[in-house]
């Protein structure tokens, strides 16, 4: 009997990792990496509270496919913008993607 | 529920006493005799493997018109032995520069991600690794994922270009063909209403699927030959083009890892060609004719299964030695071309049949899902054809007649 | 601790330590790997979650197509085999902190909620979680609308990821 709390407390240490991720990496690709983690931490925390609530209602897990497609979809692109910013600039390290800065 | 009828789990239960007489809570006895099962399927898994492993050689040489290995034992079945002692005995290098780990744990993931398969083909109504998992077909293309990701660990952590280019293009091959292979996969869950695989072969009563939807059962073939890695499609054996593709750097026995798993891969292949598409375990319904009750034993369940395996597997070897590799980009414009479109109208036509001839009586069901399998594969090789012929006065220049 | 409770702690443990080396790996490829092996863990709680398909999917999607993506992407973005210079930000630490500050301030409002130690309901008995679930994307007034913007937004993902990284000639 693993109470409601233990999954609640996993997604939201899993989702501090990929927020400590995303801002401490210095590869883009790294930082897509956390980004990653983040989504899963949601689906849990969604799978979870189907599971916990009412289980005839599909709205859990109906949600958690949804995130799968975003996610898959934002993967897709973002990685296309890292490789086709590596071919411009020959690097994918974010501090040194910097030509719109101020 | 004598063994004969029910042989899983009237061992379970008597190993369960024993333990529990000895001393042990029923949880660490339930866990025990989980993984004693998983032991001794795995260990009659790779005996089939070894004699898999004599099977292709004997049948690679009669079809290249020679005899094959008849040296050790009678008809060489002492031959795999050999390999094995050979295999075992080989000095394991491990190139410089490799990622150690990365390099030793890839055979291990290609080994699991086959294994894993048996967990839910059901060798008998009462024998199947996970009780009736109600996503059965799904878990195929969930354990080849696992595949292709071992391949790639091999590719790169070998530190060398040929391998890296190796694993590339085979997990591209991969990675592009399971989408008709899920699409085909969907087929039988149509039309039996369940992705579970006994629900699938319990629906097969009165008329295996190969009847209903022969294409589905030639687009899954082809599609499982590419994920398995097989020729035609065998970029990773690239044999004289990548010198061994992704396991150039593996020798000893982190090679037989690989090997043995792309034969056991194959035989399980042919094994889930017989389970969606011929009826599985069953004799096409013969069993429940009450003169031949005794049919119904698992053990003959067991038997026929293997029968159509072999048979499964014995058509993905003749593919294998009588076709030519097939260069890499064809290999993936013919899926993103021609066989994904084709699986995707293929779901939709089989899916609206089924929806528009559900309350008909059966002949005329069989009778019109095979007519709509026929036109669409007629169809598509028109398409086919009428796109060659332009390719080709493209490159030859004249009209040909 | 019934058995339940010390499995759920094993693949907690699992992917906690899984998803840390994913964000502290030196070595790029090594990190995708440990977010494979974090996937992983995270279709392992969904499977004791009673959400088979979303564990299977997990799979298929997560490890079996963007995991792939990834290793690719990190091996067509180097300019060397080995990884060079630091791979951490030079202001890691406020990351840390801020992740260590969203964290408790997560468990703080988790605590504060009534509802937090409900226990699980039993599955009700044949309950198909599969057709359910099939039922529910499809169906009018469930989600089929959102389901149908998913797949737009996928088409246009497609179309765009493939534009953005075609190689002009």
């Amino acid at each position: 009997m693993v109470p409601l709390s233990w999954y609640l407390i996993f997604a939201a240490a899993l989702f501090s990792i990929g927020l400590f991720g995303v801002l401490a990496r210095r590869n883009a690709v790294a930082i897509l990496l956390g980004v990653e983690l983040m989504l899963n931490s949601v689906n849990i925390n969604l799978a979870a509270f189907w599971r916990y609530g009412d289980v005839t209602r599909m709205t859990g897990q109906v949600f958690a496919i949804i995130v799968f497609a975003v996610a898959a979809a934002e993967v897709a692109v973002g990685l296309a913008l890292v490789i086709s910013v590596y071919r411009r600039r020959n690097t994918v390290v974010a501090d040194e993607i910097n030509m719109m800065k101020w | 529920m004598s063994f004969w009828n029910d042989p899983l789990n009237v061992t379970a239960d008597w190993l369960m006493g024993i333990f529990t007489g000895w001393g042990m809570s029923e949880i660490v006895a339930q866990i025990l005799i989980g993984f004693l099962g998983i032991f001794v399927l795995v260990a009659l898994l790779m005996v089939v493997d070894i004699f898999l492993v004599w099977v292709e050689r004997k049948v690679v040489a009669r079809f290249q018109d020679r005899i094959g290995p008849n040296r050790l034992g009678p008809w060489g079945l002492i031959q795999p032995f050999a390999d094995i002692i050979k295999l075992i005995i080989k000095e394991d290098t491990t190139p410089g520069g490799a990622d150690k780990v990365v390099y030793n744990v890839a055979p291990i993931l290609s080994m699991m991600s086959v294994l894993i398969l048996w967990a839910v083909i059901p060798l008998a109504p009462q024998m199947i690794g996970v009780e009736d998992l109600n996503i059965g077909a799904l878990y195929i293309i969930a354990a080849g994922a696992i595949g292709t990701l071992s391949i790639i660990m091999a590719g790169w952590s070998s530190n060398n270009k040929f391998a890296l280019i190796g694993a590339f293009r085979q997990v591209a091959v991969m990675v592009s063909f399971e989408i008709p292979m899920l699409t085909m996969l969907l087929i039988p869950t149509i039309f039996a209403g369940s992705m579970g695989f006994n629900d699938i072969i319990q629906a097969q009563y009165p008329v295996p699927f190969v009847l209903l939807a022969p294409l589905a059962a030639i687009i899954f073939l082809i599609a499982a030959i590419a994920e398995l890695g097989r020729a035609p499609f065998d970029m990773a054996e690239g044999e004289s083009e990548l010198v061994s593709g992704f396991n150039t750097e593996y020798s000893g026995m982190k090679f037989g890892m690989f090997y043995a798993g792309e034969l056991l891969h194959a035989f399980t292949f042919g094994g889930f060609m017989g389970i969606l598409f011929f009826g599985g375990y069953s004799l096409f319904g013969l069993e429940r004719i009450p003169a031949l009750a005794w049919l119904n034993s698992p053990f003959v369940h067991i038997f026929v299964l293997i029968v159509k395996a072999m048979i499964g597997y014995w058509i993905i070897m003749w593919v294998k030695y009588t076709l030519l590799r097939i260069r890499i980009d064809h290999m993936l414009a013919f899926n993103w071309k021609f066989l994904t479109p084709l699986a995707f109208v293929l779901l939709m036509v089989v899916a609206l049949m089924n929806a528009l001839l559900k309350g008909s009586p059966l002949w005329v069901y069989t009778a019109g899902m095979f007519l709509s399998n026929v036109v669409v594969g007629w169809v598509a090789l028109e398409v086919a054809r009428v796109y060659s012929r332009r390719e080709r006065e493209k490159v030859e220049g004249v009209a040909t007649t | 601790m019934t058995g339940e409770q010390i499995i759920f702690i094993l693949v907690a443990v699992f992917t906690l330590v899984s998803g840390f080396m994913v964000v502290t790996s030196r070595n790029l490829i090594h990190a995708a790997l440990w977010l494979v092996s974090a996937l992983f863990g995270v279709a392992v709680a969904y499977a004791l979650l009673n959400a088979a398909f979303l564990a299977v999917v997990q799979v298929v999607v997560y490890i079996g197509a963007i995991a792939i993506l990834f290793i690719f992407a990190v091996m067509l973005t180097r300019k060397d085999m080995r990884d060079q210079g630091p791979q951490m930000n030079p202001n890691w630490w406020a990351g840390a902190v801020l992740a260590v500050l969203v964290f408790a301030g997560l468990v703080f409002l988790l605590l504060s909620w009534g509802g937090l130690s409900a226990t699980a309901a039993d599955m009700p008995a044949d309950f198909d979680t599969i057709s359910e679930l099939g039922n529910a994307l499809v169906s009018p007034d469930a989600y089929v609308l959102p389901f149908e913007v998913a797949s737009v937004l996928l088409v246009a993902a497609l179309i765009g990821a493939v534009y953005v990284a075609y190689n002009r000639k």
